[in-house]
Order: C-alpha cells, then sequence, then structure tokens
C-alpha cells in the first residue's frame, strides 16, 4: 500500500462494472484523475455519473473492476472506506445539511469527532472556512433559517473543514433558485483556483468551459468522449457527444 | 498523466451481472449472513419457528375435531382445536339472542351494508357521491326500521336486549362511523373557526372527550343520559352506548378532518373566495370534497380502531361479538379445556382478519393518493 | 341619497363581524338552554329517584374488601378512602406499564429496521398481530386462558423454585434488606457520582484536546462493577423471601395477583406494537441524504447513529409517543374487565353502583383521567417548542 502513495494520481478506475439488480449502470470505466486536476462529468440523466462519483467515496459499491483512491483500494474493508472518506469530501445536490445543529456545529462536527481535533480549534477552523465561502455571519443560524445558495455554501464548508485532498460535487445548483447558482458556481471556481483536485457532475456548461481541465462525457453507464473543454465544447467528435450538445446548447 | 483526450470507438456490451451480484444467494448472504450476529440471530429464529410452527399448525388443523354435537369429543382430544364448537355457536355469536323466524332481517341489512361500503371504498366506483348520501341518510332509517321492527310494516318488534353477537358489533361500529363523521366535519370547521366561542367550544368538546377513556364515556352515556331527559323518555338501552360511541368517535375523527383541511394549500381557499362562493358553497363545493379524500385513510383507521372498540360496549350491558364468545364458552355441554382456548383464538383471527383487511386497504389508499397529489 | 342611506342600512346586517356574533350569541343560548333543560331534568329525576345530590356520600362507609391496596384501607374505610386506592392503583398500573412498553417497544422497532431479514420479518409479525386485535381480547386471554387455567397453590408450577405460578398469582422473590444493605446502596450512589463526574471530566477534555474516552462504557462498568465488589466484600444486601406452602396456600414472597399480572402483561404487549411502529417511522423519516453526509463526512455508522440520526428521530418520535403513553393510562380502565381493583373498577364501579351518585361519581373519574392528560400535553407541548427545528 506505500508503494501506492507515490502515485501521483488522485483516483484511478480500472475496467468498474456496477449492476442494479439486473441494470447495467457502469460499463468498463477506465479513467485517470491527476493531483490537482478539475474534471467535469457532464451527460444525459440516467447515464451513471451521479453512480460514478458515488463510487469514489463508496456510497455505491461497484461490482467488478477496481477504484484506488488517493492510493488507497476501495474494497469492503471498513478502516479503508473511512481512511478514504476522511480525504474525500462531497457535497450534495439537497445539500443535506444537519438540521438540528447550528452552522457552525455542522461543519466542526466531522473535524471533533473524527479527526479529534479540539473543539476550539474545530470551530476556529469551521470560522476560517465560513468566511472563506463569505457567510461567516451566519455561522450561529440554524440551516432552516438560509436560503438555498447560503445552504449549499455552508455544505462546501462543511466539507472542506476536513480538509480533504478531493472534493465530489454531485450536481450542486441542480436544487438552486437561478439567481442563488452563480453563489455557488462562484465559490467552487475560487475553490478550484486554489488548487483543488474536484470533480463535478454538472450541466453548467459555463463553469466546465471556465474552470475544467477536462470534460468527461458519459452516456448510457460508459464513457464516450473525453477532452479539454475547448476542443470538447466546439468540435466534438463523437456522435453522441455531438447529439447532446446540441440539446443543451441551444 | 495518461492521454488526454479520448474518443470512444467501439460500444461496450451490456453484460448480464456477475452470478453472485443477484439471485438468491447473494440476497441470503446480504441479509441473513452477513455478519456473526446476524447469522446467529437466523440460526436461533429458524429454529424457533421450526419449533412452534408445527405444533401450532397441527393444533389447528391435524388434531382438531370439526364436527362433533357436543364437548365429549373435544374433552378426548386436548391437543387439538375444537372447531366443531364454534360451528355449533356459529348463529349465536352471529344473531345472539335475534328471534330465529326474524334473522332474515338481519341478513338483508348486512347486505344492504356491504354493498353500499364498496360502493363507497371503490376508487374507481361510478357516481360515489350518490352512495355516500344513500349510505348517510337512507341506510340509517332502513337499518332501524328492519333490525327493530315496525307494527306499520307487519314486522313484528324485536327488543334490543335480544340483540347479540357479529351484527351488533357491525351495527355499533357503522353506526359510529355514520353519525360521527358528520359531527366530526363541524367540530374541525368549528376547530379552526374566527369566532372565538366556536372555537372554544369546539376545543374544549374534543380535548374532553379525548382526555378520559371510552369505558367513562360509556358509562356516562349509560348512567347519566336518562337522568338528563324527561322520565318519559326512557332511551333504549341500546341508544345509550351508540350515543357514547358517536360522541367518542366524532372527537377523533375531527382531528383526522382537521389535518385534511389543513394539508390543503392555502391557494385553493383563494381560488373560491375569488370566484365569489360564500362559506357554506366554498366548504360544500371546493374544500371539503378534497379534503374528505385526502382523510378516508384517516377514517379507515379510526373504523377499524372504533371496531375493537366496540369490544367494550359489554360493559353496559349490550353482548356484542366477545361477549357473545365468552358466553357461548359457559355452556356446560361443551365444557372442557380447550374451548376458551379455541374462542379466543376464533374471535382474534375474526377480529385480525376483518381490521388486517381495512388497514390494507386503507394503505392502498393512500398509495393512491400520494401518487396524484404530485 | 337613497341609495346611499340603502347602503348604509343592508351593510350593517351583512357586515362579517355582526353575522360572527350573532352567531356566537346564538350558540351560547342553544348550548345554555341545552344545559339548563339537562340540569333541570337530572335534578327532578335525581329527587324522584332519591339519588344523593351532594358529595356527603365521599365520607361514608364504604363497605366492601379491596383485594390490592398502596395505602390502609378496610372494609370500614371510607369511600373517599377507596377512591385514593383505586387512583393509586391505577398509577401503578401506568407507572409499571409504561417503561416495560417502552423498551420492548424500542426492541422490536429497532429490530424491524434490522438488515437480517428474518429478524425484521419476525418484528413485523408482532406488530402486525397485536395492532388488529382488541385489547380487551387479549386481556381476557391472558387472564381466562392462562392466569385462572393455573393449577391451585399446591401444584404450582415453579421457576427455578423461586417464582412460583398458580391461580393465585405470581410469586417473587420479595427482596428484604438486611443490615448490609447500606453499604450497597452506599456504593450504588458513590459509583453513580463518580460516573456522573467522570463523564463530565472526559467531555472536557474532548472539548479541549479532542482526545475521547469511552465514558458510557467506564461509567456502566463502574455503576455495575462498585456495588458487586462491595456486595461480595461485606456479605449479600439482600435475602429474599420466597414463597413457600402453607396449608392450602403459599406465603411469603411478592405475590402478584392474576389480574394485575394480565393486565400488566396486555398493556405491555399491546402497547409496544404500537412504539415500534411509531419507532420505525421516526428513524425511517429521517432522510436517507442526512446518513450519506454524515459517511461522506467520515462519521462511521455508530457516530453517525448518535451524532445526526437519533436526535432527528428523537424529535419525530416524542409526541406520537407521549399520546401512547396516555393511552396506556386510558386503557388500563379495561381493569374493570377483568378485576383489578383500578379508579375505574372501584369508584365508577362498585361505588357508583352502591351510592347511586352518577353524576358526581362520574364528573369525578373523568376530571382526574383530564388532569392527567392536560398535564402530559402541556409538558410535551413544552418540550416541543424548546426543541423543535428552527425554521425561517
Amino acid at each position: 500500500m506505500s508503494a501506492d502513495r507515490d502515485d501521483d494520481a488522485a483516483i484511478r478506475f480500472m475496467g468498474v462494472h456496477k449492476w442494479y439488480g439486473s441494470f447495467h449502470v457502469l460499463r468498463n470505466i477506465n479513467l485517470t484523475v491527476g493531483r490537482g486536476e478539475r474534471i467535469v462529468v457532464c451527460g444525459p440523466s440516467g447515464s451513471g455519473k451521479s453512480t460514478l462519483i458515488r463510487c469514489i467515496n463508496r456510497l455505491e459499491e461497484h461490482q467488478r473492476g477496481s477504484i484506488v483512491v488517493d492510493g488507497v483500494e476501495l474494497t469492503d474493508d471498513i478502516k479503508r472506506i473511512d481512511e478514504v472518506r476522511r480525504e474525500v469530501g462531497m457535497v450534495f445536490q439537497s445539500f443535506n445539511l444537519f438540521p438540528h445543529l447550528t452552522v457552525l456545529e455542522n461543519c466542526a462536527l466531522a473535524p471533533i469527532w473524527v479527526r479529534k481535533m479540539p473543539r476550539r480549534d474545530a470551530e476556529e477552523l469551521a470560522m476560517k472556512l465560513l468566511t472563506r465561502v463569505k457567510i461567516p455571519e451566519q455561522a450561529l443560524k440554524y440551516p432552516g433559517q438560509l436560503s438555498g445558495g447560503q445552504q449549499q455554501r455552508v455544505a462546501i464548508a462543511r466539507a472542506l473543514c476536513m480538509t480533504p485532498k478531493i472534493m465530489l460535487f454531485d450536481e450542486p445548483t441542480s436544487s438552486l433558485d437561478p439567481e442563488m447558482v452563480k453563489e455557488v458556481l462562484d465559490t467552487m471556481t475560487a475553490l478550484a483556483q486554489d488548487g483543488m483536485t474536484m470533480i463535478v457532475v454538472t450541466h453548467e456548461m459555463g463553469f466546465a468551459r471556465q474552470v475544467a481541465d477536462r470534460v468527461v462525457f458519459m452516456d448510457q453507464g460508459e464513457i464516450v468522449e473525453i477532452n479539454a473543454p475547448q476542443p470538447f465544447f466546439d468540435n466534438p467528435q463523437h456522435e453522441r457527444t455531438k447529439l447532446f450538445l446540441s440539446q443543451i446548447l441551444h | 498523466m495518461e492521454f488526454l483526450a479520448y474518443v470512444r470507438q467501439a460500444s461496450e456490451p451490456e453484460d448480464p451481472p456477475p452470478s453472485l451480484s443477484s439471485g438468491t444467494l447473494l440476497w441470503a448472504r446480504a441479509n441473513l449472513f452477513s455478519s456473526l450476529g446476524s447469522s446467529l440471530t437466523t440460526v436461533v429464529l429458524v429454529a424457533l419457528a421450526a419449533y412452534l410452527l408445527p405444533q401450532l399448525v397441527a393444533w389447528a388443523t391435524t388434531h382438531a375435531v370439526c364436527t362433533a354435537s357436543d364437548g365429549a369429543a373435544c374433552r378426548a382430544h386436548q391437543d387439538g382445536a375444537c372447531w366443531a364448537f364454534v360451528a355449533a355457536k356459529w348463529d349465536y355469536l352471529r344473531f345472539g339472542s335475534y328471534p330465529l323466524a326474524e334473522r332474515w332481517r338481519v341478513d338483508i341489512v348486512e347486505a344492504i351494508g356491504a354493498v353500499l361500503i364498496v360502493w363507497l371504498l371503490w376508487t374507481n366506483a361510478p357516481r360515489r357521491a350518490w352512495g355516500a348520501l344513500l349510505f348517510f341518510f337512507a341506510y340509517p332509517i332502513v337499518t332501524f326500521v328492519l333490525l327493530y321492527g315496525s307494527s306499520l310494516l307487519g314486522l313484528p318488534i324485536v327488543d334490543t336486549l335480544l340483540w347479540g353477537g357479529i351484527f351488533v358489533s357491525l351495527l355499533t361500529a357503522v353506526v359510529g362511523i355514520v353519525f360521527s363523521l358528520p359531527l366530526g366535519v363541524l367540530l374541525a370547521l368549528g376547530r379552526r373557526s374566527a369566532l372565538p366561542v366556536v372555537r372554544l367550544a369546539s376545543v374544549l368538546f374534543i380535548e374532553f372527550v379525548r382526555g378520559v377513556p371510552f369505558i367513562t364515556i360509556l358509562f356516562m352515556a349509560n348512567n347519566m343520559l336518562p337522568l338528563f331527559v324527561p322520565e318519559s323518555w326512557t332511551p333504549d338501552r341500546l341508544l345509550r352506548p351508540l350515543v357514547g360511541i358517536i360522541i367518542f368517535s366524532a372527537a377523533y375523527m375531527a382531528e383526522e378532518v382537521r389535518g385534511g383541511l389543513q394539508s390543503l394549500r392555502k391557494g385553493q381557499y383563494e381560488g373560491a373566495m375569488a370566484l365569489g362562493l360564500n362559506y357554506p358553497l366554498m366548504m360544500a363545493l371546493v374544500i371539503l370534497p378534497q379534503a374528505l379524500t385526502f382523510v378516508i385513510p384517516g377514517i379507515v383507521n379510526n373504523f377499524i380502531g372504533l371496531f375493537m372498540d366496540t369490544t367494550l360496549i359489554s360493559v353496559v350491558g349490550m353482548t356484542d361479538f366477545l361477549e357473545a364468545m365468552n358466553n357461548a364458552i359457559k355452556d356446560p355441554v361443551w365444557s372442557g379445556p380447550t374451548i376458551m382456548v379455541t374462542g379466543y383464538v376464533f374471535a382474534g383471527i375474526f377480529y385480525f382478519s376483518f381490521c388486517y383487511g381495512m388497514a390494507r386497504y386503507s394503505a392502498h389508499v393512500e398509495r393512491i393518493l400520494a401518487k396524484g397529489r404530485r | 341619497m337613497d341609495l346611499a342611506r340603502d347602503a348604509k342600512r343592508s351593510s350593517r346586517l351583512n357586515d362579517r363581524r355582526v353575522r360572527g356574533l350573532f352567531y356566537q350569541i346564538l350558540l351560547l343560548v342553544c348550548i345554555g338552554a341545552l344545559a339548563c333543560g339537562a340540569i333541570y331534568n337530572a335534578a327532578i329525576n335525581m329527587r324522584a329517584r332519591g339519588v344523593p345530590m351532594g358529595f356527603g356520600f365521599w365520607n361514608e362507609v364504604a363497605g366492601f374488601e379491596i383485594n390490592l391496596r398502596l395505602i390502609e384501607y378496610s372494609g370500614l374505610s371510607t369511600y373517599g378512602r377507596a377512591f385514593w386506592v383505586g387512583l393509586l392503583n391505577t398509577l401503578l398500573i401506568g407507572a409499571i406499564s409504561i417503561p416495560l412498553a417502552t423498551l420492548l417497544g424500542f426492541l422490536i422497532g429497532v429490530a424491524r429496521l434490522s438488515p437480517n431479514w428474518l429478524l425484521s420479518r419476525f418484528a413485523l409479525v408482532y406488530t402486525t398481530l397485536l395492532r388488529n386485535t382488541p385489547l380487551l381480547l387479549l386481556l381476557l386471554f391472558w387472564y381466562n386462558a392462562v392466569l385462572k387455567s393455573l393449577p391451585g397453590p399446591r401444584q404450582s408450577l415453579s421457576i427455578g423454585d423461586v417464582v412460583f405460578l398458580n391461580n393465585r398469582g405470581v410469586y417473587l422473590p420479595m427482596p428484604v434488606p438486611r443490615d448490609q444493605a447500606i453499604w450497597f446502596a452506599g456504593a450504588i450512589a458513590v459509583a453513580m457520582a463518580f460516573a456522573a463526574t467522570f463523564r463530565e471530566w472526559a467531555r472536557r477534555r474532548q472539548m479541549r484536546t479532542g482526545a475521547q474516552a469511552p465514558s458510557t462504557l467506564i461509567a456502566l462498568a463502574l455503576i455495575i462493577g462498585l456495588p458487586t465488589v462491595v456486595a461480595a466484600a461485606a456479605g449479600s444486601p439482600f435475602t429474599f423471601d420466597i414463597a413457600r406452602p402453607s396449608g392450602f396456600n403459599l406465603t411469603g414472597g411478592l405475590q402478584v395477583i392474576p389480574e394485575m399480572a394480565a393486565l400488566v402483561f396486555g398493556l405491555v404487549t399491546f402497547t409496544a406494537a404500537f412504539i415500534a411502529e411509531i419507532v420505525r417511522a421516526g428513524i425511517l423519516a429521517v432522510p436517507h441524504g442526512q446518513s450519506e453526509a454524515a459517511g461522506a463526512l467520515g462519521l462511521h455508522r455508530g457516530l453517525t447513529m448518535k451524532l445526526v440520526v437519533i436526535p432527528q428521530a428523537m424529535r419525530l418520535i416524542t409526541p406520537p409517543l407521549t399520546s401512547q403513553y396516555l393511552n396506556v393510562v386510558k386503557n388500563s380502565s379495561l381493569a374493570v374487565f377483568i378485576g383489578y381493583p383500578d379508579l375505574v373498577q372501584i369508584f365508577a364501579g362498585t361505588v357508583l353502583n352502591q351510592t347511586q351518585a352518577a353524576a358526581q361519581v362520574m364528573g369525578i373519574t373523568m376530571a382526574v383521567y383530564l388532569v392527567i392528560s392536560l398535564a402530559v400535553a402541556s409538558a410535551l407541548n413544552f418540550f416541543n417548542a424548546r426543541y423543535a427545528l428552527k425554521e425561517r
């Protein structure tokens, strides 16, 4: 395992297959994500893109092939899964903030109980990150008292409090009202500029163009095309890519 | 970093899942033996079932006595149920002491009731409003005339003292629901009213009735109702617990209806008001039809609870099904150690089938409503 | 000008507030008329039947025995005394049944959610069977078919020769404190104080330095271990008075009359089925995304349950749970069917029959239950307001 640590790839998918019952939802996924790389995954609904990134922190299990995250291979071994989850942060489409805790407590929870930080240090860290996502004044409010955009930024801060090496975003702006999408995307852009390894599933093509190092197009469970943003959008190669882009860029 | 760009050349085939990712073996591994504790639990439970089930089945079937004319055969076979006892007492359990010659009247009332209830509860039935009208207005009158009798129609009067058994249980439950629903709707509307006196009166009534045991309501109706009306009115012995049941059920019904009214979006009220409908019209045409549809599962649950509560009316001297069973068990002709258990088990099966069936129906309606509400 | 005058006149009658006032006055008049009529009739009828109209019966001699009493009572005690005996018996049933039903209900509710398919099915069978069977049938079954069918005292069934079952009741060993009991009690008190202090110290240490200690385990070990050591050193704190045959009966031991055993058993098993469903619904109602988010943060399953799922589930469970507790108290009135001497059986039963003071007796009985219901409802509202999830 220590030999794997020298590997400079953040995430490796090798021959990964997954089935839901008899439905073949991921077919022969081969993908390598380098450290500091920003990947945007797009595709029609049902293409398996959410399943793909949920496999990275073992919220979903794959049945064939191997996934190596930060040098650790994902198996049924609970210790390894916890290790991976400490280093991989996730932001959900429906925020999933804990409604019975304040914003500050939401962010400090995992550092206190998982990284075993003293409470004061954890709260300091939380305030720092809440400032970074530009809502320090909401620290003592409850999630139910915040707008959607604010809640999602708190969710980003909460994930960042674990100082992850990799951040996963599962359609982070799809539940937001249009005027709040921008504030969240700006936060994610700032994060990318700070050098975070990011995998983002999204329909926001403007964000992809601006921030991504590579765009991955998935359809029906397989990776169809990967390219840098400019050639991807301006000169798609595969038929299905062209079809998809024509539907969403009008 | 390896290849930067990639374009798919050939499509991946859709493969069937590997043999252990679906099918019974994997299911068993995941659901029965997923951990040491789980495996131990499975083994213990399977052993328990293997020990108990054959004995229970044998008691109910192979060792049971199904035909006999008195208790002798059952006393001889003490390791099985005495279904012969139930068969022999079946008429009494159904009708109580209702005169033999007049029992056809009970059958007719039950048949009409069954038809009307199916009509009302079948979600796709045509013209359900007509069924509701018949059920809530015409049926009670028909029931009373047929069961009690009327000299005008040449039907001999049958004193309520003789009524007993299953039909009394059904009668009390149905009467309870039929009369408590309108009263409950009024109470629910009253509780939401803007007029303080109306609201206070409704709240006091509802909270008072819900805060005391059902038995005390029955006692109160039985002992105090005759005191509150002039001497010459002497309310009938069955009427008193019926009044108690109606009051009791109305309070719980009011809470169900209130929940339904609250779940309606405010826009419904505003739309009706914008059209110029006054309060009674708005309620009758727009609000209540929707609210009551939402509340049908709750009403059915109330009915189940009420049906189980009818077992309590024996405390004021009425003979419901359970009391009839208690009386039947005491018959010396059938005395024996298995009689009591057989009787109670049969009563349990009866109540369980009825209540569980209604509960499944209620869940079914809830599912349909949930789909439509999106 | 005529139009203006007409408009002013008609608007008075159609004014919503005027109409509202009118309806309310009408309602008050109707209720008042009904009440007056009822009271008038009641006075006439009661006088005609010789029914006592005051509360004088409270101090009259009761003249009947009660076979379970927590306070002094005899055939020469007053009806008022009988009331208190009955009330205490009702509260006793509640005090025993509610904790037992909660424990059993939570166990079965958690079993319903178990990943072991067999276990969750067994729990499902339990809840389905018991929620669709009338409580009275259960009580009659336990009382008549089981407890009353036990053999006589001379042929009592025994469990390990310390617990005896016969048709006079269940005889449990009664703990009789010896001198050493003081040390035992002292050990428990000291252990609890230590455990509480230790937990507080561990909590503060975690806040300061982040290091965690298994404080619950250590607290449990203390509370169980210290008294055990003391008992071993100083001698057993209790001797047990075990029932033994004497004549046609058994003497000694703690006798639980069959009426009470049947009532407690029936109430506990019946209510536990409902509590199990409440627990299950509460835990399932916490959105799955909450556990996923907690897992994504690196919290393992135990921490996820303790910090995220259970706090939210308890908010959903508490209101219906207290409503079930109230049901236990109200359902204990079914004691009248099997002869357990609770408030309804003694007061609304025997006392009412003997004094014929129906209105007074029923009024007092219902008032008691109303007070209990209101007290519990107020407590629940208070807790709801304090711990509700804060929203915009």
